[in-house]
C-alpha cells in the first residue's frame, strides 16, 4: 500500500486530505470524528474577532442542485464565519491537536482588514500549537459587506499587504485562502505570493442562487420570502477549481507556489485529478456534508492503489499533468482524429446522430437497422457524439497517423504545427510557404 | 373456512377469506413520484426512439418521460392519451415485455428497459384520477356514427369521431360497457373497478350514446345502422370460442376460460367462486395464463397449463409465463387433448405429446394422463354473428386501409377484424385510425 504521508508547506499529515475551513470543522466534537475517520488534518472553520460572534440566519442556510435520484450535484450556503465565542474554538482547537498530533492542524482566519486586528488574533492563537494558519479571503456573502472575505480576496493590493502583516506578526506557515469570483485567478495568487504566502488554497465558494421557487418566486435558499446569493460548491464546481488550480501552477510568477486544491473533492480520483494538476494536497467539504466523514476510507484506499498500480510515490503525482496544461494557440492543429462507432457496443439510442445531425456537422449516418456510421468526409472529431453516447468506449476518437489522407480535408496529416504559424493568423511568426 | 385446497371437487372458499384481497390486488404498484423520476431519468431520450415504433399506437414515449422527468406528468399524460385515448388501461395490461420495453435501447444493453408501462401508468392515473379529461370537442358536425362495441376498438372510434363533431351511438351485447377490459383480463392487472372508470372518463367527450344489451344480428341489424347513421365501424370483437375436438369435452367441470375470467371480474367477492382442487387450462396464451394464475390464486391445489406446441410458440410471453409458474402453475408444452374422462363430471384428461414436423402437428404414440375436476378451455376465440355480405378472412372481418370493409361506409377494427395481434392497444389503434378515415370520408377532407 502506497504511503500517504504529506509534507504540505511543512505540515505533515498521514495523508494528503484534510477537511476545509466549513461547518465540519466548526468544533471539537466534529473535528475528534474526523481523525478517528482518518482524515489527514483540517482546516478549523473561520475564527473572527474577539467580542460578540456573528450571527446566522435562522432559516436554511443551503441549496442545492440533484439529480433524479437525489444525488447531490451542487451545494450553496449563506452560513458565515463561526457564530461560537473565539475562546471557545481556541480551547477546543488546542485540546484536540493535544489528542492529535500527528494530525494537521489548521486555524482559518477572518479579522477586519488593519493591522492590529490581524496582530490581535494571530496572538490569540499562538497558544494552541496549530500547525498553520489559512486567511479566509474567500467568502463571498455576508462578511464580504462587512470589508472581510471575498472583499479582500478581489483586491490584490489587500491580500499581498493582509498577508504581508501575518507573515510579521506570526512565524506559522500562512495558506491564502482564494475567491473565484474575480476575473483572472492568476493576479490574487501572485498578489499572496508576494506577500509572502507560503502556500493558495482554492477555490473558496462561487456566487450562485441554486433554483427560483416558481410559486413562491423567490430565490432558494429562501429565508421569508427572500433569497440572497450564496457560496456554490460541490461535485459541479470541480471542473471550475481544477482550471483555476492549473493556471496558477503553470503561470511563471507564481510556479512553485505551493497548492492546497479544493472545488468538489468526492472521490480518490477527484484528489489525484487536483494533485496531477499542481495541489499539494486536497480538502474536502462538500463530499463530507453529503456523505459523512466516513468517505476518507475510500480515499485513502483509492489514491493507495492507483499509486500502487502506476509505481508512483505521492511526491510524483504532484503537478505530473501541469506542463501538459498549454494555451490554446499551442495545441497541434495537425492532430487529427476521427470518431469511430463500435457497432458491438452500440445500443441503438441514436443520441450520436441526434447531436451530430442537428447541432454539429451532419456527420453520423443511420444505416438499416439503425446502425450508425460515421462520415469521415465529415467528422471534424469534435467528441459531441462521444459525450452523449450512454455507453462507455461505444464512440472513441481514433487518431489518424502521419501521412493518412484526412477525407475531411483531403490532405494528409503531416507533423506538428500551431496557431501560431498558421497562415490564416494574421499575426502569424512564420510567414506560411 | 370451510373448504381448503384439497378439498375435492369444484367448491368455493379453498381460503381463509383475510387473502383474497391480497391475491387479486395490483400485480405491477403503481409507481410514487420519486419512483417515477428515478424511473424517467433512465430514459436516453432516443432519436427515432425504438419504443415508439414498437407501440401499435405510436405513443411518443421519451417525450412524455421527459414530461415526467420534468416534473409535468400531466402534460406526459396528454401526450399520451392524444396518440392512445386507453392509455391508463394500456399502462396496465399491454404486454409490455414485448413491445415497447423490449424496444428500449436499456434492454439491449442491460436487459433493464425503462419502466414504460408503469411511467405511463403514472402519468394517466394522475389525471384521470381526478376526473380530468383534457381534450374538448370540436363543433357538431350534424354526422352520426354507429359503433358496434363498447370494447377498446369502440371506444377508441367513438372518443376520437366524437372529438371531430360528429354523434356517436355505441351498441354493445353485454350490460356494461369496456369489452374485453371489462369481461376479459385477469382481475389483477386492473383492480378498483377502472375499467368503468375509463369509461366514464372517457365519455366526458360529450356526443357518445352508448346502449347497453344490444347486439348486433340479435336485437339491431347492420341494415338497420345503415339507414340510420351515416357511417358504422364494427368493432364487437370475437364472441365464439373454440372447441377442443376430444371426446368428452361436455362434461361437467369442462368450461371456457373466458368465462371464468369474466365471472372473476365481475365478482366483488372472490372467496364465493367455485374453482377445482386439480384444474387443468388447455391453451397456450394470455388467456390461458390469466385462467391459470386465478385458479391458483383462488385456492387450487394442482393447476397445469397443457399447450399444444413448444414453449417458444405459447402466445404467453415470457414474463407472462414467469409469472404463471411463480404463481405455481405447471406449464407442459408440446401435448394435446385426445380425451375428456370421467363418469358425467370429468375426473381426467387423457394427452398425447405432439410432434411439430413438415407436416405441421402430429400426434406422437406417447400418452398421459392428468387429474382435473375443472378444465379450463383456453385455445381461442373466434368471430360469431358477422353480419351477411361482409368479406371475411382467416377467420375475420377482411379490410383494407384504416379498417374499411368489403362495404363501403362500414369499417372494422379490433379483434373481429385483420390485422392486429387481439391486443388491448392494437383495437385501439384500428379505432382510433378508423375514426380518422370515417370522419375523412363523411367531411370529404
Amino acid at each position: 500500500m502506497a504511503d500517504l504521508t504529506s509534507n504540505f508547506i511543512g505540515i505533515k499529515s498521514p495523508n494528503p486530505f484534510w477537511l476545509a475551513s466549513a461547518p465540519p470543522t466548526d468544533k471539537e466534537y466534529n473535528v475528534r470524528r474526523a481523525f478517528q475517520a482518518g482524515w489527514g488534518g483540517v482546516v478549523w472553520k473561520t475564527l473572527g474577532s474577539e467580542g460578540p460572534p456573528v450571527v446566522n440566519v435562522n432559516g436554511p442556510r443551503y441549496g442545492a442542485i440533484w439529480g433524479a435520484d437525489r444525488r447531490l450535484l451542487g451545494l450553496n450556503n449563506i452560513e458565515l464565519i463561526t457564530d461560537r465565542p473565539l475562546e471557545v474554538n481556541l480551547r477546543e482547537i488546542k485540546s484536540v491537536k493535544r489528542d492529535w498530533p500527528d494530525r494537521a492542524m489548521i486555524i482559518s482566519l477572518m479579522v477586519p482588514c488593519d493591522e492590529d486586528s490581524w496582530r490581535d488574533i494571530l496572538h490569540r492563537i499562538e497558544d494552541t500549537q496549530a500547525d498553520g494558519v489559512e486567511l479566509n479571503f474567500g467568502c463571498p456573502h455576508g462578511m464580504a459587506e462587512r470589508g472581510m472575505g471575498s472583499a479582500v480576496g478581489q483586491v490584490p493590493e489587500y491580500i499581498e499587504m493582509v498577508t504581508r502583516w501575518v507573515k510579521k506578526h506570526s512565524r506559522m506557515p500562512c495558506i491564502v485562502k482564494l475567491t473565484p469570483n474575480i476575473a483572472d485567478i492568476r493576479i490574487p495568487a501572485a498578489a499572496a505570493h508576494r506577500g509572502g504566502a507560503d502556500a493558495v488554497s482554492l477555490i473558496n465558494t462561487i456566487n450562485s442562487i441554486t433554483s427560483v421557487n416558481l410559486d413562491s418566486f423567490s430565490p432558494e435558499p429562501m429565508i421569508d420570502g427572500k433569497g440572497t446569493h450564496g457560496g456554490y460548491c460541490g461535485p459541479a464546481v470541480r471542473p471550475i477549481a481544477l482550471n483555476m488550480v492549473a493556471e496558477i501552477a503553470r503561470n511563471p510568477e507564481t510556479r512553485g507556489l505551493p497548492i492546497s486544491g479544493i472545488g468538489g473533492v468526492t472521490t480518490w480520483r477527484d484528489a489525484a485529478e487536483f494533485m496531477a494538476l499542481g495541489a499539494g494536497n486536497v480538502q474536502v467539504c462538500t463530499a463530507v456534508m453529503t456523505y459523512g466523514f466516513k468517505i476518507v476510507s475510500e480515499m485513502i484506499s483509492g489514491l493507495s492503489e492507483y499509486l500502487d498500480t502506476k509505481e508512483m510515490a505521492l511526491s510524483d503525482l504532484i503537478g505530473r499533468a501541469t506542463p501538459n496544461v498549454t494555451d490554446w494557440q499551442f495545441l497541434n492543429l495537425n492532430y487529427v482524429t476521427k470518431a469511430r462507432i463500435d457497432p458491438d457496443a452500440c445500443i441503438g439510442c441514436g443520441r450520436c446522430f441526434a447531436a451530430c445531425e442537428d447541432t454539429s456537422h451532419q456527420a453520423i449516418v443511420i444505416k438499416p437497422g439503425r446502425v450508425f456510421e460515421v462520415i469521415d468526409e465529415e467528422c471534424v472529431a469534435c467528441n459531441l457524439c462521444v459525450n452523449v453516447c450512454p455507453v462507455e468506449d461505444c464512440i472513441t476518437m481514433v487518431e489518424l497517423p502521419q501521412g493518412a489522407m484526412d477525407l475531411r480535408t483531403g490532405k494528409p496529416v503531416t507533423e506538428y504545427a500551431n496557431w501560431t504559424t498558421h497562415p490564416n493568423n494574421p499575426s502569424a511568426k512564420v510567414a506560411a510557404e | 373456512m370451510p373448504n381448503s385446497p384439497l378439498t375435492p371437487g369444484i367448491v368455493p372458499g379453498r381460503l381463509h377469506a383475510s387473502v383474497y384481497d391480497a391475491n387479486f390486488d395490483d400485480h405491477t404498484q403503481p409507481l410514487d413520484r420519486h419512483e417515477a423520476r428515478v424511473a424517467a431519468d433512465r430514459c436516453y431520450f432516443c432519436y427515432d426512439a425504438p419504443c415508439i415504433t414498437a407501440c401499435p399506437t405510436g405513443i411518443d414515449i421519451p417525450l412524455f418521460i421527459r414530461q415526467i422527468a420534468t416534473g409535468t406528468p400531466d402534460a406526459a399524460a396528454k401526450t399520451i392519451l392524444s396518440a392512445n385515448i386507453l392509455g391508463g388501461m394500456c399502462a396496465r395490461v399491454c404486454p409490455t415485455e414485448t413491445l415497447c420495453e423490449e424496444a428500449c435501447v436499456r434492454e439491449a444493453a442491460e436487459g433493464l428497459p425503462v419502466e414504460i408501462g408503469r411511467l405511463q401508468r403514472f402519468a394517466t392515473d394522475g389525471l384521470q384520477g381526478r376526473g380530468v379529461h383534457p381534450f374538448t370537442r370540436a363543433a357538431q358536425t350534424g354526422k352520426s356514427v354507429a359503433v358496434v362495441g363498447a370494447g377498446p376498438a369502440g371506444l377508441a372510434c367513438a372518443h376520437r369521431l366524437a372529438m371531430h363533431g360528429h354523434d356517436v351511438v355505441i351498441l354493445d351485447a353485454r350490460p356494461k360497457p369496456g369489452g374485453l377490459n371489462e369481461f376479459g383480463i385477469a382481475t389483477y392487472k386492473s383492480t378498483n373497478d377502472f375499467a368503468q372508470a375509463e369509461v366514464e372518463w372517457l365519455l366526458q367527450i360529450g356526443g357518445i350514446r352508448i346502449a347497453q344489451n344490444s347486439a348486433l344480428g340479435r336485437d339491431v341489424t347492420l341494415a338497420d345502422l345503415q339507414a340510420a347513421h351515416d357511417a358504422v365501424f364494427l368493432g364487437m370483437g370475437l364472441a365464439g370460442v373454440n372447441a377442443l375436438r376430444a371426446p368428452g369435452e361436455d362434461k361437467h367441470g369442462v368450461r371456457d376460460a373466458v368465462d371464468f375470467i369474466a365471472d372473476l371480474r365481475q365478482a366483488s367477492d372472490k372467496s364465493v367462486l367455485p374453482v377445482g382442487r386439480d384444474v387443468v387450462v388447455i391453451g397456450g396464451g394470455m388467456t390461458a395464463v390469466d385462467a391459470a394464475v386465478q385458479s391458483k390464486l383462488l385456492g387450487a391445489e394442482n393447476v397445469t397449463i397443457v399447450y399444444r406446441r413448444g414453449q417458444g410458440k405459447m402466445g404467453a410471453s415470457p414474463y407472462e409465463q414467469d409469472h404463471a409458474t411463480s404463481a405455481g402453475v405447471r406449464i407442459v408444452t408440446n401435448a394435446a387433448p385426445i380425451a375428456v374422462l370421467g363418469n358425467g363430471a370429468v375426473t381426467e384428461v387423457e394427452f398425447a405429446y405432439t410432434e411439430e414436423g413438415p407436416q405441421g402437428l402430429t400426434m406422437g404414440a406417447q400418452k398421459f394422463r392428468l387429474k382435473a375436476d375443472q378444465v379450463f378451455k383456453a385455445i381461442g376465440q373466434t368471430l360469431s354473428g358477422a353480419p351477411e355480405g361482409l368479406a371475411v378472412e382467416g377467420g375475420k372481418i377482411a379490410t383494407s386501409g384504416a379498417g374499411r370493409t368489403s362495404i363501403p361506409g362500414i369499417w372494422a377494427g379490433g379483434d373481429c377484424a385483420i390485422g392486429g395481434d387481439d391486443l388491448t392497444v392494437t383495437a385501439v389503434a384500428q379505432g382510433r385510425d378508423a375514426a380518422e378515415d370515417i370522419h375523412a370520408s363523411l367531411m370529404g377532407v
